[in-house]
């Protein structure tokens, strides 16, 4: 029976898919990753964890508001604004134009009482209020290569409107930051005793290092029908002006302190120093005010009581807590 | 052939797009051809019997054999194709056009843009375009990827070689398919693949007959049937050019592959062609030794290619809220960035005369004469300052989270398609993933649209039992062992076996074996003959490992039909051998040929086939089998009026239990009446008008007075673990509608089986034939529901649908009732009936009637619907539904290549909603709150920050830590949760289907979760940014370190944010969650090294001090706690139905393990 080998079948290669698939089985592999069975803790927010949870927050809080409250309240701090009473009386009327003139003397003497003991290291800050050193046309007025390679003082982009003279010539150190400089200048005695103030390393040695070039100069600074503030002694190099340094790390927010100095020896209270200071900057125009502050520190730093108080309301918010759900857990239990 | 009218359509034999990954089809040209045999009669009139003229302008001349004078001025497409979408020079370009189709990207682009102009400049050059970039970058690789593929297929594909005759000397010569040209004359040998669309001229069979298989095409792997026409398949080959006077005239290329309409003149002779003279691109040349056809339609015109082109994506209901929420959150953009601007414009108002002194301002640049500097009046500034605050505030609108979204589908995807529950051991077939944008949904659906068969049932047809002369043989149980030859043929020496064997009764097998010569015997004999040559099966011969054995394997398009035929194998009858002339059928040992005088097909109109055929003994026999309405029509009722009552009774008791049935009848022909036939047969198959109707009659007029011989049940098998998926949906409050082409009874019987229906439930039946008549049944429905409701008020067991006091309701209807309803006012009816039923079933329904109810449930509800079928008459609705599920099963690919996910089982829909889809619907929406939050939080501190900076917009954070904040800071976690994180267990989602309703009634993403989250949001943030600003308040902090401060404490909030939501916690969540703040720390250390940035070293003076810590403690504790607070309060008091379960699958496992159980328990509990 040669003919059932005919055409149809006699051609057939047979497709063979009985036995295929046997072959190459396309079972996923088993591993408990691709299961999504791996190994894991199903954290459960139970009664017992809850009430521990913030018993533990406020043991932990309390405490720590209480210290922070101590080391804020050990701080001395002796805030003096002069901004309004070191300007002649004739001439309140027209602040900014006492400011402004270059013939009148600007020099003003305070006298502070030192409330209580204060250890040294003191500092002495000036603070600012209303300053928005953080505006964004004046944080952006800087150019970092200038101010720390020599071979960079062209690179003036970034530093409008303060970036070159009129004639063309770039400005070391350009930028609104730098040409508003602080120059205000204090002098403190004790009776006919000098205070020595130390403005070394006032300025953070990152800064002086790697920021501010050693072989830096100003130039033209200063030189603009408008004057900012504060002129630069130009045979000293930018890495060691640290008024300026110090003025350069722009301020997070309008009301700001920026170190002066440091008195390096400690006042008895009832001590009354006088200050003899030179009110330059003119503050007047956008009617900030300025103020003389003499702080000793804690290991949180200056004085500022909210922290601690923060820590406490936050602790005692968990105490509370940890009572409210234990009552609501004894007397309504699910 | 599908005699009950049930899924296997028809029309199905023609090739289907190919099925290549890029590829997908046009839902359009699917649906409407396979609505054709269900649907209208005028449509399948029209494509298959007369053709309309073609007018030349409508038309393509080809002129066989001659391309040159085809196509004289090159115009028509070349073969080459072409599926990459770019070329080196246009990616580019058309990539980002492409990509700027996302109205979020070209917001990106316009605040880049926007950037870029020196008055706005916020960020520098680099930091602003750098997320965009980073984004179009990872697309644009991704394409770029996929596109080199592409090409790559291209070149293989274009350099195939194919037998095309030279025109010069009318010779065979091998060409690469990209120069086959439209008009040129091809060989193609067998199991080769066809280069282009070719009308057949002649294949090596006499008759012209040529089979293709289509599994490049649509996975489908049986044989289709092509024809070459007589006219053309007579001519010696070799001679000069034989076709070359033909000319064809043929439509012009279109994307509908079940229609072709063309003619042939040859010879002075008008020949018309059918969608069954031609063979598609893609297909393979199968049993036919060569055959030769004209090339029609090439390259980028064939209807393959035309077919190419992708579908319409969905969007998932997850997104779409999500774009609500967005829009809400540019309402709260623009607000920030009103108020910026308004409050900059006071502020420079009541400064505006200090502007010049001001060290901080300073207007004028005295070195350019002293114009004013970047100001340019109030009005002005204004403006520009709510540009600029829209620059900083843009991320708001978290760009990250677009492309957060797609990996973490993709890590779901990953995790779908390797869960080894869904995998199919039966047809070797792994879950897929076709769709990426919807895996959420799969986690809200409400209503279930089901195929029946092969998607609840296999489609793997069993021949079961038998009726023959009235006597029903139906005890077969025992499965046919090797007893014997009775059912292998020796062929030379080798034995021949049917490849699959059916279980036979006994008692037929006796009669068969020892009582020939009974009447009943002999009736027997011609039944089962009838069964092995009145069909249209192609035995095929496969070799086996054993050199003495070949199976035979039984290829066709309908399983019905080789379900019979293999029964008819087992009981001795072996179809060997089947030519268009003659079959060879082994009877009982003893091989017979019959000639094979006619054949008509199978239509929807007269429901039933016949076949002529020539018997050894020259008598001429007609067998005729088709549905039992049709039949019974046809058969001679004046004689064995007992026979067919009993033949009656035991069909019904089939149809009760689930079986398909078939009459079986045959009828002698006399001389006369063949020639009779004979002659009206070729008048018919000859006329060129009118030709399928013709013959339609001249087989109604031969099949008539039937003697009848028997009836068939076969058994469309259950899948596995169907009951129980569908009681576990039920219980997840998932409605499921069966919606299927059987017989009311047959529908209703396999609804019992799979406990859809129980014997409580009050059926409600439509089955009108007229639209009044519809109306009053709905009506009454309605009434009756509304009865049934009053009488248990208990809502909340309405609602649970579980409740025992309540009557569970079911509403069965048929096809000819929704004519009148769907797309009337009267759907509003069904839609109120529907929804009180807990089960539907709608039987003998067409494709798009199909699509039409998934549509009326989709229309009316918020409820999402998924649809899941495997046949291409559920292509439509699974492209209409939200969810698309195709079954890849027996009945080809089509159903999967319209789907979104496809896979092997019906069961596996219940790992697939209550474990995956919960999961990622859950993930998801979590995802999509966090990211909203996180960039809330970040733009509130800039917000907060910016109201003391006298309104310009200046930020404390580093701009570099800006833009890394989505990018880096935050977003490996939530993608890690996102993709990861479990709220339960597999076992316990099984386990508590009630679970699922969580989902069904977004209650993990909601308008209200958004705004508790963008308050916590707001409070957060308020928190990080007023906790360092009192501590550091008339301080000589600067502003970079401040800003490091916030950084870190940003990051290190919601990334603990993010960890209290952690379900679980494995080692991989704890990598990325602590990874990712050491990783923040470690990128502000190294960005404030850079000496160029104002914000040199700032990390570390900072960090050096008590105060920072103090702060970060007090911010993290201060932030979380309320937060914290109502999570505690929420899980203990007012617990969720996960909550419970959570607890639940805690503590009531043995408390010494942690890990999972394994998943054997799991497969048991399926």
């Amino acid at each position: 029976m040669n003919n059932v080998n005919g055409s149809v079948v006699g051609s057939s290669s047979g497709s063979g898919d009985g036995s295929a698939p046997r072959r190459n089985s396309k079972r996923p592999k088993y591993s408990r990753f691709t299961q999504q069975e791996l190994p894991a803790c199903k954290p459960i927010l139970t009664p017992k964890w809850v009430i521990s949870v913030f018993t533990l927050i406020g043991v932990v809080f309390v405490p720590i508001g209480i210290a922070s409250l101590m080391a804020s309240n050990d701080v001395v701090e002796i805030v003096d604004r002069y901004d309004n009473v070191c300007v002649p009386p004739n001439m309140t009327n027209d602040k900014v134009a006492y400011i402004q003139n270059n013939a009148t003397d600007k020099t003003c003497i305070r006298t502070l009482e030192v409330p209580k003991h204060m250890s040294q290291p003191i500092y002495v800050y000036y603070q600012l209020d209303n300053f928005y050193q953080n505006h964004r046309r004046y944080v952006k007025s800087r150019n970092d290569a200038q101010l720390r390679k020599r071979s960079q003082a062209n690179e003036t982009s970034g530093c409008d409107p303060e970036k070159r003279t009129i004639d063309g010539a770039p400005i070391v150190p350009c930028g609104l930051i730098a040409w508003s400089l602080f120059n205000d200048t204090y002098i403190f005695a004790i009776g006919n005793k000098n205070l020595t103030v130390n403005k070394k390393g006032i300025s953070w040695k990152s800064d002086r290092d790697h920021k501010f070039g050693k072989d830096v100069f100003p130039k033209n600074f200063q030189s603009g029908p408008l004057i900012g503030g504060a002129k630069l002694n130009a045979t000293k190099p930018l890495s060691e002006q640290e008024d300026l340094i110090v003025w350069m790390r722009t301020a997070a927010l309008p009301t700001f302190r920026k170190l002066y100095g440091r008195i390096e020896q400690d006042l008895n209270a009832g001590d009354v120093i006088s200050v003899t200071l030179k009110n330059n900057y003119n503050t007047y125009s956008f009617s900030g005010k300025k103020k003389l502050v003499l702080s000793t520190s804690s290991w949180l730093g200056g004085k500022n009581d909210f922290l601690g108080i923060a820590y406490l309301a936050v602790g005692g918010l968990c105490f509370f807590l940890a009572v409210a759900f234990t009552i609501v857990y004894l007397v309504k239990p699910r | 052939m599908a005699y009950e009218d049930d899924d296997p359509p028809l029309s199905l034999h023609l090739p289907r797009p190919i099925s290549e990954p890029h590829l997908r089809l046009d839902p359009l040209s699917l649906s409407a051809p396979s609505a054709v045999r269900h649907g209208s009669r005028a449509e399948s009139e029209r494509l298959a019997s007369s053709q309309p003229e073609l007018a030349d302008a409508d038309a393509r001349l080809v002129i066989v054999g001659d391309p040159g004078r085809t196509d004289p001025h090159l115009q028509l497409a070349g073969n080459a194709v072409r599926t990459a979408k770019y070329s080196p020079f246009t990616f580019l370009p058309r990539n980002l056009f492409e990509q700027f189709h996302r109205v979020a990207y070209v917001y990106f682009l316009v605040i880049a843009v926007l950037n870029q102009l020196p008055q706005l400049a916020v960020f520098g050059r680099g930091a602003s375009v750098l997320p965009l970039a980073f984004v179009l970058l990872v697309t644009a690789v991704k394409d770029a990827y996929e596109d080199w593929r592409r090409h790559r297929s291209d070149r293989s594909e274009n350099n195939r070689a194919a037998s095309v005759v030279d025109s010069r000397d009318s010779q065979f010569r091998t060409k690469r398919w990209k120069d086959v040209r439209v008009g040129e004359v091809l060989k193609v040998f067998a199991d080769e693949t066809i280069p282009c669309d070719m009308v057949l001229l002649a294949t090596s069979d006499p008759t012209g007959v040529a089979y293709v298989q289509t599994i490049n095409l649509d996975g489908e792997s049986n044989l289709k049937t092509r024809y070459a026409k007589q006219e053309t398949t007579s001519r010696p080959i070799g001679d000069a050019h034989p076709f070359a006077a033909g000319l064809i005239r043929c439509e012009r290329p279109n994307r509908n592959i079940y229609g072709f309409l063309a003619n042939m003149e040859i010879d002075g002779k008008r020949v018309s062609l059918g969608p069954s003279n031609i063979i598609l691109r893609g297909c393979e040349l199968k049993n036919t030794a060569w055959a030769i056809g004209v090339a029609v339609y090439a390259g980028n015109e064939t209807k393959v290619m035309l077919n190419s082109s992708g579908a319409p994506s969905k969007r998932s209901r997850l997104e779409t809220h999500m774009n609500r929420e967005t829009l809400l959150l540019s309402a709260v953009l623009i607000t920030l960035c009103s108020v910026v601007s308004i409050c900059n414009g006071i502020w420079l108002g009541k400064h505006r005369n200090d502007l010049e002194l001001s060290q901080f301002f300073r207007k004028r640049d005295y070195s350019d004469s002293g114009e004013n500097y970047n100001y340019y009046g109030i009005g002005m500034q204004v403006f520009f300052t709510f540009l600029m605050s829209v620059i900083v505030f843009q991320i708001m609108i978290p760009i990250s989270l677009y492309i957060s979204m797609e990996l973490v589908r993709l890590g779901q995807a990953y995790f779908m398609i390797r869960d080894t529950n869904l995998y199919d051991e039966s047809s070797n077939s792994k879950f897929q993933c076709r769709a990426l944008n919807i895996n959420e949904d799969l986690g809200q659906v409400k209503y279930v649209f089901s195929d029946k068969t092969g998607t609840l049932t296999e489609n793997k047809m069993e021949f079961r039992c038998a009726t023959i002369r009235g006597r029903d043989y139906s005890s077969g149980k025992v499965p046919l062992q090797d007893n014997g030859g009775t059912h292998s043929v020796l062929v030379g020496d080798r034995i021949w076996k049917p490849k699959m064997s059916v279980k036979t009764d006994p008692e037929l097998v006796a009669l068969l074996q020892s009582k020939v010569e009974t009447e009943q015997g002999k009736q027997a004999c011609e039944f089962f003959l009838a069964l092995a040559c009145c069909n249209t099966i192609v035995p095929l011969v496969v070799e086996t490992a054993d050199q003495k054995q070949k199976l035979i394997d039984y290829q066709g398009e309908s399983p019905d039909e080789q379900a019979l035929v293999y029964a008819a194998a087992s009981y001795g009858f072996v179809l060997i051998e089947r030519t268009s002339g003659h079959i060879v059928v082994d009877v009982r040992g003893d091989r017979q040929r019959y000639d094979v005088l006619g054949l008509h097909e199978f239509d929807s109109d007269r429901k039933r086939m016949s076949v002529i055929i020539g018997c050894p003994d020259k008598t001429v026999k007609l067998y005729v089998k088709g549905a039992d309405i049709s039949m019974f029509g046809v058969i001679q009722k004046t004689v064995n009026l007992d026979i067919i009552r009993a033949t009656e009774t035991s069909l019904n008791a089939y149809s009760s239990l689930g079986l398909r049935t078939l009459v079986i009848g045959m009828r002698k022909l006399s001389r006369n009446d063949f020639e009779e036939w004979q002659s009206a047969y070729e008048n018919a198959s000859t006329a060129l008008i009118g030709r399928g109707r013709l013959l339609r009659a001249v087989a109604s007029n031969v099949e008539r007075d039937l003697h009848i011989l028997g009836a068939s049940g076969i058994e469309d098998k259950l899948q596995q673990g169907v009951p129980e998926a569908i009681e576990s949906m039920r219980q997840a409050d998932i409605k499921v509608w069966v919606l299927t082409g059987d017989k009311q009874e047959t529908a209703i019987s396999i609804g019992f089986s799979c406990k859809l229906l129980t014997s409580e439930m009050t059926q409600i039946v439509i089955n009108s034939n007229s639209r009044e008549s519809c109306k009053k049944s709905l009506q009454d429905a309605v009434a009756m529901s509304s009865k049934l409701a009053a009488i248990s008020p208990d809502s909340e067991n309405i609602l649970r649908g579980t409740g025992s006091s309540r009557i569970a309701l079911a509403l069965v209807i048929d096809g000819n009732s929704l004519v009148y309803i769907l797309e009337t006012e009267l759907e509003e009816e069904l839609f109120k009936v529907a929804t009180v039923c807990d089960v539907v079933l709608c039987c003998r329904v067409a494709p798009l009637q199909k699509a039409g109810i998934v549509a009326l449930m989709k229309n009316r509800t918020d409820d999402m619907t998924l649809a899941i079928g495997d046949g291409a008459n559920d292509v439509s609705m699974i492209q209409m539904a939200d969810v698309g599920i195709g079954i890849s099963g027996q009945e080809g690919r089509q159903a999967v290549m319209a789907s979104d996910f496809a896979m092997g089982q019906f069961r596996f829909l219940v790992p697939l909603l209550l474990v995956h889809g919960h999961w990622n619907y859950q993930r998801m929406a979590y995802m999509i709150l966090y990211n909203f939050y996180r960039n809330a939080v970040f733009v509130f501190i800039l917000f907060w920050y910016v109201l003391y900076t006298a309104y310009s917009l200046t930020t404390a954070i580093s701009e570099w830590s800006s833009v890394l904040y989505s990018v880096i800071y935050t977003a490996l976690p939530t993608i890690v949760v996102g993709i990861l994180d479990k709220d339960l267990s597999r076992r316990t989602l099984i386990k508590y289907p009630q679970l699922y309703r969580a989902g069904q009634r977004d209650e993990r993403y909601n308008l209200k979760f958004f705004i508790l989250t963008m308050m916590d949001s707001i409070w957060q943030s308020a928190a990080i940014f007023y906790i360092p600003y009192l501590a550091y308040r008339h301080s000589v902090v600067d502003v970079s370190s401040l800003g490091d401060l916030w950084t870190l404490a940003v990051v290190v909030l919601v990334n603990i944010h993010l960890a209290m939501d952690v379900f679980q916690w494995n080692w991989i969540t704890h990598a990325s969650i602590w990874g990712c703040i050491v990783a923040t720390v470690i990128c502000v250390i190294v960005i404030d090294s850079i000496w160029m940035l104002p914000g040199y070293w700032a990390i570390f003076h900072i960090m050096g001090t008590g105060l920072f810590w103090l702060c970060l403690l007090g911010i993290i504790i201060a932030g979380m706690l309320p937060h914290f607070t109502t999570k505690a309060l929420t899980e203990y008091f007012m617990p969720n139905d996960i909550q419970i379960a959570r607890e639940l699958e805690k503590y009531q496992k043995n408390a010494a393990t942690t890990s999972e159980i394994p998943m054997s328990t799991l497969s048991q509990l399926l």
